[in-house]
């Protein structure tokens, strides 16, 4: 048995590594690069019901170390999606992750429970934490009571497993995983971008034309890392964990941190072959920290201590 | 077939105020056929300047396996490209995007190639391949003054060559919209690439049978995947329909999409 297969509730993944969500679009210009067999999962662009043409550009701004990003979950749609996008992925053999986003319950119910009977769609990555739309997303991400009656209306309607994005644009992370674990949640995915802005010294105003977009890349890096370090040793199920991701060491570190699969966005727009590299050198980083196999070290830099006594949620 | 490949530099030179020539070399060239395509070049190795920045090929060297970029020193990423001595090496991603069309153009037609300071470069490939097919070419090239100004010689090998700088201190005083309306032909087709409020002047003057226009956007992945880079199209100027400039442009028929 390979040293990077895992099973996580609904994804039986040959790796544990996979495309974050708005990074990677439906996978076809990617397919151009590499075969998409050789990943673990797919994350594919928000979904919400109906499309959307999302913000006015510039969408993107660099920061030193990472980037901001108002899209404005700009995509085709639910039928579009449904009807071209996940069937055209079919000729993979690879586990689809549908991220679901909208404005109100309603759309997040009818996306996932459209999706989620997609054949190759295994599980839904519930994106309440999208820092780029007037309303829903981050609103839903940011009120744990929300976020549970969210999880709870969406887990009823969903025939596959349904992780939850967390935002880290909260003052407590732990409050608002324990709320979606409660309300059913099968597993997390976090972090999402972080709310951001730089402004143009030319014209004195921000460069995003939405004023304020998402940070993401290796700058986040030790934020997703501390909070899924947090997040992990308090709730039961499983976590996807990104943010900054850009080597096999990185993704070494979120597994320290509780992590039990790990996806790369903004480095896909760096080094489009990131995540097949990624892929090939784990198996000799598993090796050097003497496990057997990659679950073994999840988690690791907390297990051995006590739970954090400091701590109070 | 996009392909990223670590170039060596074979030469980078300054050709004007603030703008470079950079000649690099690899197998990637094998791949390059179209004027207006364009590749995304990793500046430095680190995290600062992370993303890649989208630069047009100039030319290309079939021959000796090279390719020529042509840019204007100007923020922390070219910048750093400018200080790239020869045998150094730079990673390049490419080629990407869709150029003009030079095939459709049909030898003895005419072709007006309109460039706007940096929008000059990508018009150096295109004028060859289209006078290597009994096309002529007529360039038009308008600069902010007369230090900035590059290539008129090399474009002067393969046909006429107007240049307006805005100060008038070279050429003609003004912008190249101002020679057009005196040239008084009509072309069969009309290329243009540089500045937004040129590209929509250009647009709007109708110097050509049929008009292709190259568009600058900022850019997150280069090759569609990301959604930074989209505009809306003419025919839906408020809908949800779109296209990329990244992976459907960057060059796109007057009237495609929204400038
Ligand atoms: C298809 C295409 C072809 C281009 N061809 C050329 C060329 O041949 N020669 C040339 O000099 N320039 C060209 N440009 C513009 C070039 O990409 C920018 O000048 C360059 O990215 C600036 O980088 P910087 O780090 O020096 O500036 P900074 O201002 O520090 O860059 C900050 C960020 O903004 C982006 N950015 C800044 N200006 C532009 C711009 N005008 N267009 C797109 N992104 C921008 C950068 O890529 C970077 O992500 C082209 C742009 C596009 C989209
Ligand atoms: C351009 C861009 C688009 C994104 N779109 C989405 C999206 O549609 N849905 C979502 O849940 N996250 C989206 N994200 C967030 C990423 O999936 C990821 O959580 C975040 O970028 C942190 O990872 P990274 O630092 O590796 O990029 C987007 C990020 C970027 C940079
Ligand atoms: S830059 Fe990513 S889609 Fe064009």
């Amino acid at each position: 048995m390979s040293s990077l297969s895992i099973r996580l509730p609904g994804l039986n993944l040959k790796n544990p590594v996979m495309p974050a969500s708005g990074c990677f679009g439906f996978g076809r210009e990617f397919s151009q690069l590499y075969d998409l067999s050789l990943l673990g999962a797919i994350m594919v662009k928000a979904t919400t019901p109906e499309p959307r043409f999302g913000n006015p550009t510039p969408r993107v701004a660099e920061t030193p170390g990472g980037m901001l990003n108002a899209i404005g979950l700009q995509n085709p749609g639910l039928e579009k999606v449904y009807h071209e996008e996940l069937p055209w992925l079919e000729q993979f053999d690879v586990p689809i992750i549908a991220n679901i986003a909208g404005s109100t319950e309603d759309d997040y119910v009818k996306v996932a429970e459209q999706l989620s009977k997609a054949p190759n769609v295994h599980a839904l990555e519930l994106n309440i934490s999208c820092p780029n739309v007037k309303t829903g997303g981050i609103a839903f991400g940011t009120d744990p009571e929300m976020a549970r009656t969210l999880t709870k209306k969406v887990k009823e309607v969903s025939d596959v497993p349904v992780y939850v994005k967390l935002s880290p644009n909260v003052s407590d992370i732990v409050k608002i995983a324990k709320a979606v674990e409660d309300g059913g949640a099968d597993g997390l995915t976090m972090i999402n971008t972080l709310l951001g802005m730089r402004i143009d010294l030319m014209t004195g105003q921000p460069i995003l034309a939405n004023k304020t977009g998402g940070l993401s890349g290796p700058s986040v890096k030790p934020v997703a890392i501390r909070m899924i370090y947090e997040v992990s040793q308090y709730v039961s199920i499983p976590i996807i964990g990104m943010g900054g991701i850009q080597s096999a060491e990185d993704v070494i570190e979120f597994f320290l941190a509780g992590a039990s699969a790990a996806a790369v966005g903004t480095q896909n727009f760096v080094d489009p072959f990131v995540c097949p590299k990624i892929i090939d050198e784990l198996p000799e980083l598993v090796t050097r920290l003497g496990a057997d196999h990659i679950s073994e070290l999840t988690g690791r830099s907390w297990k051995k201590h006590e739970r954090l006594a400091y701590y109070r949620p | 077939m996009i392909t990223q490949e670590v170039c060596t530099v074979v030469s980078n030179r300054q050709i004007a105020d603030s703008i470079y020539a950079m000649v690099l070399s690899g197998n990637i060239t094998d791949a390059m056929d179209q004027p207006g395509q364009f590749v995304h070049v990793k500046v430095a190795d680190g995290l600062d300047p992370l993303l890649r920045r989208p630069i047009s090929i100039a030319s290309i060297n079939k021959e000796d396996r090279s390719f020529m970029i042509v840019y204007r020193k100007q923020g922390k990423g070219t910048s750093l490209l400018a200080e790239k001595q020869s045998g150094m090496t730079v990673d390049v991603l490419g080629p990407l995007g869709n150029g003009f069309p030079a095939a459709e153009v049909k030898p003895g037609q005419t072709a007006i190639l309109i460039g706007g300071g940096v929008g000059v470069p990508p018009m150096y490939e295109l004028a060859k391949q289209l006078a290597r097919n009994g096309v002529k070419v007529i360039s038009v090239i308008g600069f902010q003054s007369e230090g900035a100004v590059f290539f008129e010689q090399e474009l002067a090998r393969f046909g006429a060559v107007y240049v307006t700088t805005a100060d008038g201190t070279y050429g003609r005083k003004g912008f190249v919209t101002d020679i057009l309306g005196d040239l008084g032909t009509t072309a069969d087709f009309v290329f243009a690439c540089g500045p937004t409020p040129m590209l929509r002047a250009i647009e709007n003057g109708q110097y050509g049978a049929k008009t292709y226009l190259s568009l600058e956007e900022r850019m997150g992945c280069g090759i569609g995947a990301c959604f930074a880079c989209v505009c809306h199209t003419k025919e839906d100027p408020k809908g949800f329909s779109y296209k990329k400039v990244c992976s459907d442009g960057p060059v796109f028929q007057a009237g495609e999409v929204v400038i």
